[in-house]
């Protein structure tokens, strides 16, 4: 066996010039797989991940994004004396109502402005969301025309850094600070101070309402008094399904997109495959004879070639994986189609999607070479010896 | 023997390989055809816009309205023929998946000025005299099975409470671009209703269309509206139809370029797949080739055998793919119809499309063809001829 192996690895090296051609072909098949699977790990990362699992939002009855939803003060006040609500070190209950807008900014670089989600909440919102940390300068102070931008937003929209003023609603706002929000949706947002932006923006409610609640007993309890309530007429959401719920419409088009075009690319890969091994068969007629003239059974020949084409596939496996860790570095902008904002997010390479790639490339390569294999075991000994060629 | 024949001998000489690589390149064009129209979708809106219309909005953001008194300020600008007004209503019928747009509009002057929405006088009567009334999309009709007279029931996300319109018309696009999917509900019905739970917010629009008498005055019109309202407490906005449309499609550009990208590497893949067939088949030819210009057969000569070679083979997989491109559109629209309703519509393979893909195949074909004849060309007769596999 250790003999085939040898046999086996050297042939490919050997014919490079054949092998080559293949092996990119089904490099680059698989790294289009990898991308699309990168591309929705990275979303869920920017959409699923900025919810927390202890959080849950108060939304309007009937709404479905914060943009169309609204509360207002008195419901808030309700809301922020209820039990169950967990508690900062001063004592303070953990439920921030939030105003949550949208407004057109220009992107450095492009012709027409992006819709970006303006958030108006209190320093608070940053114990709440314990992914979003502050990278650069300081929290705004309550009560001033000051924001923070999330790190994509200064990426792309500040080309002038700290200090800059951006123009929401009717007034100028101060950039004070960057956030790093770990690749979540944050990241695409500008935080201010909510009374501040409530009276920019002509509005007296807010959006949403935010909770952590003490623990998850406390959500159930929660649910039901809000329920009960009829003053407020408020649904409550687990964070992470409001998430899940806006980012669907997109996760699915991706999916449908990934799957369409991976099926498609795995045809052509696995014809591409068996091409090249049928040709590796026909050019290799004799000294296949002359392996079974010495001795060696009709399985051991179909090992070989079997094992040729996994070699192959696994060399290509890799070169997509180490063209994928090369991908990590994109990050992308889009519409985010459940709120029409903009939505900033890094291809994100997991070790799933690695082990899916390599399962790929080994797989297709298996099937392509499967029927040239066959081919090679059946071959009759006195013929192939008397094959044209080596 | 002509050249020619030849090449045609020679393809047929290995037909399970010529089989496989035609079908390769095929399957290329089935993916590379499905990824310019998913493209094309994008920008149905914009194909779809009409160069003499104006969208004009609150400068900050569309999620801000603008007065409703601006209606007729606009329309006293010189050169503004016609001005409508609307509000995206944002209603979920059902379940949250089964979305459509729907608008809040005035019901006579939007359908004056969109004239792409063709109505019967009847129906347009109808809608006109009924508040609860609505007009949908002939997609839209066929989507749910809507018949005129039917009831409507969404639940108000913007709007809130729970609302009901009694269809009174359905309307047709009057060419191949305008959207069938829009449901139009009437403003003054959700004003009225709005009065009643948000007080402080009745009385708003969304946006206003506005038509112009050139669109070659589109420019001035723009400057001047703008100008009109600025400093005022609601700053407006004003482009053509065209470029509001481009705005949300440059939006989701990033994921539009990475469609591109993956179009143009696609015909990596074909490059590699032919090239790799064209160095396999010209190796176990290099002693008959080395013979072939032995006997006086010209750089020329062997440059036409392997390029035509290659052209035959790259228009067999051509035709093979654009055979399967017809059935496989048809396919991917009703997957994506299915699970995402009505974000994508306009799936439909355009001519320019494949014939597109052909011609970028051809080439490539003759791409690929270069890396066996330079090897063909350099390698000396007298070896080639004694070469052995």
């Amino acid at each position: 066996m250790k003999l085939l192996w040898a046999y086996s690895a050297r042939t490919v090296w050997v014919r490079s010039s054949t092998t080559t051609l293949a092996m990119a072909g089904l490099a680059l098949v698989s790294l289009i797989l990898l991308a699309v699977l990168m591309l929705g790990n990275g979303l869920d990362r920017a959409l699923i991940e900025s919810g927390s699992s202890e959080n849950v939002l108060l939304l309007r009855k009937g709404a479905t994004t914060e943009i169309a939803s609204g509360i207002y003060r008195d419901q808030a006040h309700v809301v922020g004396t209820l039990p169950g609500i967990a508690r900062t070190m001063t004592e303070q209950s953990l439920a921030i109502p939030e105003l949550v807008a949208l407004i057109s900014l220009a992107k450095t670089g492009a012709d027409s402005p992006s819709n970006v989600v303006v958030r108006g909440t209190q320093p608070d919102a940053l114990l709440l969301r314990p992914q979003v940390t502050l990278q650069e300068g300081r929290v705004w102070q309550p009560g001033t025309a000051e924001v923070v931008v999330g790190s994509q937003i200064a990426k792309r929209f500040l080309p002038g850094g700290l200090g800059t003023s951006l123009k929401i609603g009717k007034g100028e706002w101060r950039v004070v600070g960057v956030l790093d929000a770990q690749g979540t949706a944050f990241d695409s947002e500008i935080w201010g101070d909510v009374n501040q932006l409530m009276a920019s923006y002509g509005r007296d409610s807010y959006s949403s309402l935010t909770i952590r609640a003490s623990d998850q007993a406390a959500v159930q309890q929660i649910n039901e008094i809000i329920g009960a309530d009829a003053r407020l007429m408020l649904q409550v959401k687990h964070e992470r399904d409001y998430y899940r719920e806006k980012s669907l419409t997109m996760a699915t088009f991706i999916h449908i997109l990934g799957f369409t075009f991976t099926l498609i690319f795995a045809l052509g890969a696995t014809l591409g495959g068996t091409m090249t091994m049928y040709g590796m068969v026909a050019s290799r007629t004799r000294e296949i004879g002359m392996l079974r003239a010495l001795g060696f059974p009709r399985s051991k020949i179909l090992a070989v070639f079997l094992l040729e084409s996994l070699l192959i596939g696994a060399s290509a496996g890799v070169l997509a994986i180490g063209g994928g860790t090369a991908l990590q570095f994109i990050t992308l902008s889009t519409m985010n189609w459940g709120t029409f904002s903009e939505l900033a997010f890094r291809l994100t390479l997991t070790p799933g999607s690695a082990v899916t790639t390599m399962a790929f490339a080994l797989v297709i390569s298996m099937l392509g070479g499967i029927p040239p294999a066959i081919r090679a075991a059946r071959l009759p000994v006195a013929n192939a010896l008397h094959a044209p060629g080596r | 023997m002509t050249i020619g024949t030849l090449i045609v001998r020679n393809v047929r000489r290995h037909r399970l390989r010529v089989i496989l690589t035609a079908l390769g390149i095929a399957t290329v064009i089935l993916a590379f055809n499905l990824l310019v129209t998913t493209v094309q979708a994008w920008y149905a809106g914009v194909e779809a816009s009409v160069p003499n219309r104006l969208i004009t909005r609150h400068a900050a953001s569309l999620s801000i309205h603008l007065p409703l008194a601006y209606r007729d300020r606009i329309a006293s600008i010189d050169g503004v023929t016609g001005v409508t007004y609307a509000n995206w209503f944002g209603g979920v019928y059902r379940e949250a998946t089964g979305f459509f747009p729907q608008f809040a509009v005035d019901p006579a002057s939007f359908l004056d000025l969109h004239q792409e929405l063709v109505v019967t006088d009847e129906e347009r009567e109808f809608f006109l005299s009924d508040r609860r009334g609505c007009v949908i999309g002939r997609r839209l009709a066929e989507q749910y099975g809507w018949k005129v007279g039917d009831v409507i029931a969404l639940k108000g996300t913007l709007y809130p409470g729970d609302w009901e319109f009694v269809v009174r018309g359905i309307y047709r696009g009057a060419d191949a671009s305008a959207d069938e999917t829009w449901m139009l509900l009437r403003w003054d019905y959700m004003n009225e209703r709005r009065h009643q739970f948000d007080p402080d917010r009745a009385g708003t629009v969304g946006w206003y269309v506005v038509r112009i008498a050139d669109p070659g005055l589109a420019g001035r019109v723009t400057k001047t509206l703008d100008t009109e309202f600025a400093n005022s407490s609601a700053e407006t906005r004003t482009e053509t139809e065209q470029a509001f449309q481009a705005g949300f499609v440059a939006m989701s550009g990033a994921i539009i370029n990475a469609l591109k990208l993956l179009a143009i590497v696609l015909n990596g893949i074909t490059l590699l797949v032919l090239a790799n067939t064209l160095v396999m088949t010209m190796r176990e030819r290099t002693r008959e080739l080395a013979v072939l210009r032995a006997l006086g057969f010209r750089s020329s000569h062997m440059t036409a055998l392997v390029t035509g070679e290659a052209l035959l083979i790259a228009l067999l997989g051509s035709m093979l793919g654009i055979a399967l491109t017809i059935p496989g559109t048809h396919l991917y629209r009703a997957v994506v119809s299915s699970k995402l309703g009505n974000f994508f519509q306009h799936l439909d393979l355009s001519p320019g499309t494949w014939i597109l893909s052909v011609s970028i195949t051809l080439c490539i074909a003759v791409c690929a063809s270069a890396v066996p004849i330079v090897r063909l060309l350099r390698a000396k007769v007298a070896e080639d001829l004694r070469y052995v596999g």
